[in-house]
């Protein structure tokens, strides 16, 4: 998949998890850029991430992944 | 709304929430209540999805949720918010993991016998205390198993064993559920394995995020916790309208002949007619009520209920329209005849194209999204639209009522004066202070009147129960019978004292008896009452909603003058006692 792609859909998740139609996702957005974006609605955010792309985040890449970008580094990596 | 009937489209629901609750606050009339959730593990989840899908049901909830964990603390030493907060409705949601001491092997079964006590004892008095305090409907997760066993299959039937343990723990859990009245299980136990325990416990979530069920499971747990708060709160179905060709059994009747249809033990599809007919059948026990709605003739619907190997009979239904008039109409015309609510019915049928159109047409119906008919009986099932929590002995009783109407209305139209008619019934009413045999009917008419309700306040069983033991309050419920049948409790009210003067805070009566006079028969006893106890001046009050437009001109009929109308319509009457004249002259009251 494209990582153009993969912005488009991630975007698209973001605009419904956080019901906010403005959000534009980049490489180096993070929670500090959301307003609503706390470790609550971090975990819906996974799920629904996950769900869009058919897959599933481990611990450690849950733990580790800093920015949406690195996000993207996963997703691209799994759904080749 | 269609995304939250069970099965549910997770995906959707986890991204869409905000968006569906914006929506849902759209609706007009909704109940406000206070739950707080107490939890063991994470809650927020659970919380945002129970507030959907209560919204759905026209509750909409306040909601205080205790810091990750605390429960225990909260519960037992207070909390100033929460002190404030005063709870309708307490939540506690503990799992598993919250279970602090399990047997070991080398424990003695006195041990561990011990150990369930103490557990037990932990839990029971946080109900005990969290319902002192706020006379507040509590409802407790059971606890699901654990995800391993270290004793394999053993891990069941072996003391030593976390299965047994849990078993034994939930037990003792149902106990006191059976023995305390405003206190009700969400069962989790049974829900997870529904769900797939494996899932249900995916340890990603606990160690992640601290939730004790993985985060997709959540909808399933939330609409199960939204079932027993809508039963609580009066909002169950009340009745089953259903299709008949290939939803009661395989075939077209019509068209495939009687002899043809797939129904009884030979074949398995017909086996799986048969067994949703038996389905359908016990919901009669539940007092659910049986109706048809199928584009038939007539002769045709009923032979094929007369089918030698169904389950279910002409007779089993109250009212059967099978015509060719369109599906929407045929439904509203089945509410009139039997004064409920439209939206109190649940409606069946295999077709998606009749589903939509009695569904785009009547708000609030229920309608499941069945499939293949071996998936009927899970699906309607799992809905949750009979969901019993304060179950009366005359629910038993509720479709013979239903038929002894019937005759009722058979029977007026050979006489020509109305009065006449109504003492042709030889009624007989008893009308009294409330009784404790009755509380748990009382609270239940006060949640699921509508139409003939003057104040539309809820009470809960607890509040009636406070109301029954105060002497600030005249409380009275109405029985009536008549040559026909019995119909049970059917009116309440209730006033507060405040000096010389009554306010009646309720004013409530079913559907049922409508036209029979027992209202006035209820104010005559009002009135005596209110004598007994130097009242002076009553006090009546009327807050229109969508629903109970029949009753506006109420206190005018009863002889009460207008005080004061507002610009929402809700009017305030005034009555002099002593000019009160008594009405009732066809019913025969027992005080």
């Amino acid at each position: 998949m494209e990582r153009k792609e993969i912005f488009e859909r991630l975007n698209n998740v973001f605009r419904d998890v956080f019901d906010d139609e403005s959000i534009v996702v980049t490489d180096a957005t993070t929670s500090n850029d959301i307003e609503d974006w706390d470790s609550l609605e971090h975990i819906n955010l996974i799920v629904a991430v996950e769900q869009e792309f058919g897959i599933k985040f481990n611990m450690g890449e849950v733990t580790t992944m800093k920015n949406v970008g690195e996000m993207a580094d996963i997703i691209e990596k799994r759904v080749k | 709304m269609k995304e939250l009937k069970y099965p549910f489209n997770v995906e959707y629901l986890i991204k869409n929430k905000k968006k569906i609750k914006k929506e849902l606050l759209q609706k007009e009339g909704l109940l406000e209540k206070n739950i707080a959730i107490l939890g063991g593990s994470t809650t927020s989840e659970i919380k945002n999805m129970l507030e959907v899908f209560l919204l759905n049901y026209g509750i909409k909830l306040t909601f205080y949720e205790s810091e990750y964990n605390k429960y225990y603390e909260d519960a037992m030493f207070g909390n100033p918010e929460l002190d404030e907060f005063k709870p309708d409705i307490i939540y506690i949601h503990t799992t598993n993991r919250n279970i602090t001491l399990y047997p070991n092997m080398l424990d003695e079964e006195e041990d561990i016998n011990k150990m369930l006590d103490s557990e037990y004892e932990k839990l029971a008095k946080i109900w005990d205390k969290l319902s002192d305090k706020f006379g507040a409907t509590i409802i407790q997760n059971n606890f699901e198993y654990p995800y391993y066993r270290l004793l394999g299959n053993k891990d069941v039937s072996d003391i030593h064993g976390r299965i047994n343990y849990i078993n034994r723990l939930n037990n003792k859990i149902y106990e006191y559920a059976n023995n305390h009245n405003n206190f009700f299980i969400n069962d989790i136990n049974y829900l997870s394995s529904c769900y797939g325990l494996d899932k249900w416990s995916n340890q990603f979530y606990w160690h992640m995020y601290k939730y004790a069920l993985e985060v997709p499971a959540i909808p399933y747990l939330a609409f199960n916790l939204a079932n027993i708060i809508k039963s609580i709160y009066g909002k169950n179905k009340k009745a089953f309208v259903l299709d008949l060709d290939n939803t009661l059994w395989g075939g077209i009747v019509g068209d495939d002949g009687v002899e043809n249809l797939a129904i009884g033990p030979e074949v398995p599809s017909g086996q799986v007619y048969e067994e949703f007919q038996e389905y359908l059948k016990e919901h009669k026990n539940l007092g659910v009520i049986l109706n048809v709605n199928s584009k038939n003739e007539y002769e045709n619907a009923i032979a094929g209920l007369n089918h030698p190997a169904g389950v279910l009979k002409p007779e089993d239904f109250i009212i059967i329209k099978a015509n060719w008039n369109p599906k929407n109409m045929n439904m509203k015309d089945i509410a009139e005849e039997l004064n409920l609510g439209a939206d109190s019915f649940v409606f069946v049928d295999d077709n998606p194209a009749e589903r939509h159109i009695v569904e785009s047409s009547i708000e609030g119906i229920g309608i499941p999204e069945i499939d293949t008919p071996e998936n009927y009986i899970r699906i309607i099932d799992h809905n949750g639209y009979f969901e019993m929590t304060n179950f009366s002995k005359e629910d038993l009783k509720k479709s013979e009522l239903y038929k002894d109407n019937a005759k009722r209305s058979q029977m007026m139209a050979t006489f020509d004066n109305y009065d006449d008619y109504l003492k042709s019934l030889k009624m007989k009413a008893e009308i009294t202070t409330f009784k404790p045999i009755y509380l748990e009917r009382i609270s239940q008419l006060s949640n699921k009147s509508n139409q003939f309700n003057l104040t539309t306040k809820r009470y809960s069983l607890a509040d009636i129960e406070n109301v029954a033991s105060s002497e600030d309050y005249i409380k009275i419920y109405g029985k009536l019978e008549d040559i026909f049948g019995d119909n049970g409790v059917i009116s309440v009210v209730i006033g507060h004292i405040k000096g010389n003067e009554l306010h009646i805070d309720l004013w409530i009566m079913s559907c049922r008896v409508l036209k029979r006079n027992m209202e006035f028969a209820m104010m005559d006893e009002l009135v005596k009452k209110a004598k007994e106890k130097d009242i002076k001046t009553i006090y009546g009050y009327y807050y229109p909603t969508l629903k109970n437009k029949m009753v506006k001109d109420f206190y005018d009929l009863q002889g009460f003058t207008l005080e004061n109308e507002d610009e929402k319509g809700n009017k305030t009457y005034k009555l002099n006692v002593d000019s009160y004249e008594e009405k009732n002259n066809v019913i025969e009251v027992e005080r």
